[in-house]
């Protein structure tokens, strides 16, 4: 087990097994409180803090739960584990449709959705037929589980603390997996994920339905605990509250979500007592505290306040993960390609971005077990290219094949799936994740394992295998040593190497370089031209944009040159050197 | 329903659709020179009709003691920053730039009697009491994240909201306001009857709408603030400087936002929190204009309006959620139609 997760879980464990044999009453409902908090602020951590997405609407999903389980269970006479099914069931379909319509568009659209949906829920919970008004439903039945009848607050305390430490632990593991991967690359954009052939959409959408259901399952156990629901604990103001909780307590981790809602709560309790007898009755004082807090907060410290207390807990030693066996089967390759056989074609590619034509006419070829480099100045539409190429980008006219199949409408997850890989001119690795996580986003659709058995963790077999593919492409491209360091803390140059194994762990027919050796000193650079040299020999087509004009004449097989968005001159590296044009256009009209 | 419903209807769906109008363009202006969704935009619109309505009530309005503290704080804010950077000389100009507005308004509030005003200067007083306080507002909370993302902006603006009705409940109490119409006449066209107030909202909000169409296209400080929209950075090499454009675009939201709470003010009873709906059904109208176009914006306000007014008279209980639920098929066909690529992150 991961040691991180030894403080929450034994936290809520110890809270379940102790807190009803030794708190006094008020305090066991005080806990169970924050627990129903705490639930739902997970699964907010899983969306804010840790996906770069926000909901507002969380209390409306909250607010299903207690309501379905509520109009079952006293209307119809049916079993509470019927209503917890009903209310999971109703509450991931709503979110499926909300995050299906929000998740395209950019990221404020989700959150305005959310509060638009948890304002009209509110309404429709007072004015729905059947649902009591305002007054709300009463005699919700208790809950039994195998015999153990929940009657009071003890009870639930066990229970909802018990449940807590679950969801921690189908969390973690669900982070630290390959899904988890690509949850924790969302919030530095998709155009990387996606290139790397991940669904970034999808991850979305699996984040806000988890993070709904768990908010569902948690107004389920409040309407079996209060036996009695009305809207109020719904409204958009409780949404907004749960948030607070998160960004208050810190949102990229699970334990901070458990002590924001601890915080927030005792803290609310305590100012609703105090602040009346400073300022007078007929005041929502803590409002305008807790609102002037979490602007300073954002202000001073937006990674929440647990991460300022965990930094000066002391820090046990051996922490750092094992790293991969490298024994592990290897994962299943592509079905190896003819020798100079052609493997993309760009034929009249053009690209326009408004009145500015980027691209004009393009024409170009790689073939598998070649090296071709793409040279010219700066600004001359070497990046666009690249973009048309792996699908980033739609060209305006032309078309590009790959093998036989026509790729220029393609998106480039599957452009990535047909087999083309590339790195990127500005280095995108997810900064907080190791060197070997990293590259293994690279590897994502090279394993299959499901959304429920990646949280239970019955695909480690596949996990081994993915990581050791990555561990063996971080050894080929010589950062062995660099394997469990975090990314960001590595030189710029040896990034570019990180993005190069991650682009190999793919197992690509088509390698596709942007700028690799910038920022390289000059061994390296002899070692990244050895390894492309050995790829070239395996059979692996390359396309390089490079500025070092030496390194690409060294290396490449044909050379492509373009100037103004157009194709100067092609041919071999010799004969491209010697060509007027070209040298006009480097040297500036050297007549 | 009969014609005269319909009439009456549709005339209260375009006054209000108006107003919606006005805080839609309040909020795409804001949003695009400064990436702030700003949920408090309705808290103006509130807070100036409230304001208003005390000094009706020949009392002193408390929302000149917030201008005064606001600005107080954002003096102190400069002042220690000028202090840290050895500018102390420029302390009597932050001075005087900051207080004299603030100390003036106070001053007058103090020493006059509010109901020896006349009616037009107490609404004169009502806009210039509330509009500074937008300025004061992206000082205070927005210039120091600045370069925060959208969403943690959004969260922001989520808190600085939840404390002003927290404040607006301390200072205005629970109990909701109306105040006083501008004219109670009518034209009778034939069947039709058009009360004159609705005919005053309407013009004065198609006069604003106009005169921010001509400022941001046909002056040079309303393209240096398109300009700061669209690109941030840009917008600061060539010499605009963002901080001042983000602090005017906020001056403007809050003047729409108290002239918009001086128009509702006499048509619909006011609450201390009202101004989150009023907010929200701004932001649809927004969203139906892709948070970007003033035209399409303004359009989908008067759809609210009407939607709205329509809604009240047949299902009343569900008004709000029929308004809301629009939201949905706007998303569907924006995220149907838009191809949205991120931008470069650097």
């Amino acid at each position: 087990m991961q040691r991180k997760l030894m403080l929450p879980l034994g936290l809520s464990l110890a809270l379940a097994l102790l807190g009803p044999l030794l708190l006094p009453d008020y305090q066991v409902t005080l806990v169970n409180y924050i627990g129903l908090y705490s639930i739902v602020a997970l699964g907010l951590v899983l969306l804010t803090g840790i996906g770069g997405l926000t909901s507002f609407g969380q209390a409306a999903f909250v607010g299903i739960g207690a309501y379905s389980t509520a109009v079952l269970t006293t209307a119809l006479g049916l079993s509470p584990w019927l209503g917890l099914l009903v209310g999971l069931g109703l509450t991931g379909l709503i979110a499926l449709v909300l995050g299906m319509l929000t998740l395209r568009l950019s990221g404020h659209y989700l959150p305005l959705g959310t509060l638009a949906w948890g304002l009209s829920i509110f309404y429709l919970f007072g004015n729905l037929p059947h649902l009591g008004g305002y007054g709300g439903i009463n005699n919700i039945p208790t809950v039994s589980l195998l015999g153990w009848e929940l009657s009071d607050a003890r009870d639930f305390n066990v229970l909802i603390w018990l449940v807590i430490a679950a969801v921690i632990w189908l969390i973690s593991n669900l982070l630290d997996s390959r899904e988890g991967r690509a949850i924790r690359a969302l919030k530095y954009g998709t155009v990387m994920t996606e290139a790397m052939g991940v669904h970034s959409g999808r991850s979305k959408l699996v984040i806000f339905v988890v993070a709904a259901l768990l908010a569902a399952l948690s107004g389920w156990l409040y309407a079996h605990m209060q036996r009695f629901v009305n809207p109020t604990p719904f409204s958009i103001n409780m949404g907004i509250e749960y948030l607070f909780m998160i960004v208050l307590g810190g949102a990229a981790s699970l334990l901070g979500a458990i002590f924001g809602a601890t915080l927030l709560t005792v803290l609310k309790q305590w100012l609703q007592d105090l602040l009346p007898q400073l300022f007078g009755q007929g005041g929502n004082f803590e409002m305008i505290f807790f609102g002037i807090l979490i602007v300073l907060c954002m202000q001073y410290a937006r990674a929440g306040l647990w991460p300022l207390i965990s930094a000066r807990l002391p820090k046990r030693a051996g922490g750092t993960p094992a790293p991969p066996d490298l024994d592990t089967p290897p994962l299943p390759r592509r079905e190896a390609l003819p020798e100079h056989a052609v493997l993309l074609r760009a034929d009249g590619v053009v690209k326009r971005f408004g009145g500015l034509v980027a691209n004009n006419n393009m024409n170009l070829q790689v073939n598998s077990g070649e090296i071709t480099a793409l040279i010219g100045p700066n600004g001359a539409g070497k990046s666009t290219l690249f973009n048309l190429l792996s699908g980033v980008l739609p060209p305006s006219a032309g078309e590009i094949h790959f093998r036989d199949q026509r790729i220029d409408q393609l998106s480039s997850r599957r452009i990535n799936a047909l087999g083309v890989s590339r790195t990127f001119q500005h280095v995108r690795l997810v900064p907080d994740m190791t060197v070997l996580e990293n590259v293994s986003l690279g590897a994502h659709r090279r394993g299959h394992a499901g959304l429920l058995r990646t949280c239970l963790h019955l695909e480690r077999g596949e996990e081994g295998a993915l990581l050791a593919e990555a561990a063996r492409q971080i050894e080929r491209v010589g950062l062995g040593e660099h394997l469990l360091d975090e990314a960001g803390n590595l030189p710029l140059g040896k990034q570019r190497i990180v993005e190069i194994a991650r682009a190999l762990c793919a197992d690509p027919y088509l390698l596709l370089l942007d700028e690799p050796a910038a920022g390289l000193r000059h061994l390296e650079k002899q070692a990244l031209g050895a390894l492309l040299r050995r790829l070239r020999e395996e059979g692996m087509g390359v396309l390089l944009v490079e500025h070092d004009m030496d390194f690409v004449m060294d290396l490449a097989d044909h050379v492509v040159v373009m100037e103004f968005g157009e194709k100067l001159a092609s041919g071999l590296p010799h004969a491209i050197q010697e060509n007027p044009a070209v040298m006009a256009a480097y040297l500036g009209g050297a007549e | 329903m009969d014609w005269y419903v319909f009439t009456f209807l549709t005339q209260d769906g375009l006054t209000t659709g108006a107003i919606y109008a006005l805080i839609a363009l309040a909020l795409v202006l804001v949003f695009a020179v400064t990436r702030v969704i700003l949920v408090g935009q309705g808290d103006f619109v509130t807070l100036s009709a409230l304001t208003l309505a005390t000094l009706q009530a020949g009392k002193t309005p408390a929302t000149v003691w917030l201008l005064l503290g606001g600005a107080s704080l954002v003096c102190v804010k400069m002042l220690a920053a000028a202090a840290r950077e050895g500018r102390l000389a420029q302390a009597p100009r932050i001075l005087l730039m900051q207080m004299t507005l603030p100390c003036v308004l106070a001053l007058v509030c103090w020493l006059v009697e509010p109901a020896t005003l006349p009616g037009a200067l107490k609404v004169l007083l009502s806009i210039v009491i509330i509009a500074p306080l937008g300025p004061v507002l992206y000082r205070l909370v927005y210039q120091p994240v600045a370069q925060a993302s959208v969403l943690q902006l959004l969260i922001i603006s989520v808190a600085i909201h939840i404390a002003v009705i927290g404040i607006s409940l301390w200072i205005f109490g629970a109990e909701g306001f109306r105040t006083l119409p501008f004219t109670s006449g009518n034209l009778d066209l034939g069947e039709v009857s058009i009360s004159l107030q609705s005919v005053l909202v309407i013009g004065i909000a198609l006069a604003l709408i106009v005169a921010l169409y001509l400022f941001f296209g046909h002056t040079l400080y309303g393209k240096a603030l398109r300009a700061t929209a669209f690109n941030q950075r840009g917008a600061q090499l060539v010499g605009v400087p963002t901080d001042l454009a983000g602090s005017h675009a906020f001056l403007l939201a809050a003047i729409i936002g108290a002239v918009s709470g001086i128009l509702i003010g006499p048509i619909t009873t006011l609450y201390y929190d009202s101004g989150f709906l009023i907010t929200l059904k701004g932001f649809v109208a927004a969203i139906i204009g892709g948070m970007a176009s003033y035209p399409l914006a303004a359009a989908g306000a008067f759809l609210v309006g009407l939607l709205e007014s329509f809604a009240s008279f047949w299902v009343s209980a569900y008004k709000e959620v029929i308004v809301f639920t629009l939201v949905l098929p706007v998303l569907l066909w924006l995220s149907l139609t838009t191809h949205h690529v991120e931008e470069e992150q650097h």
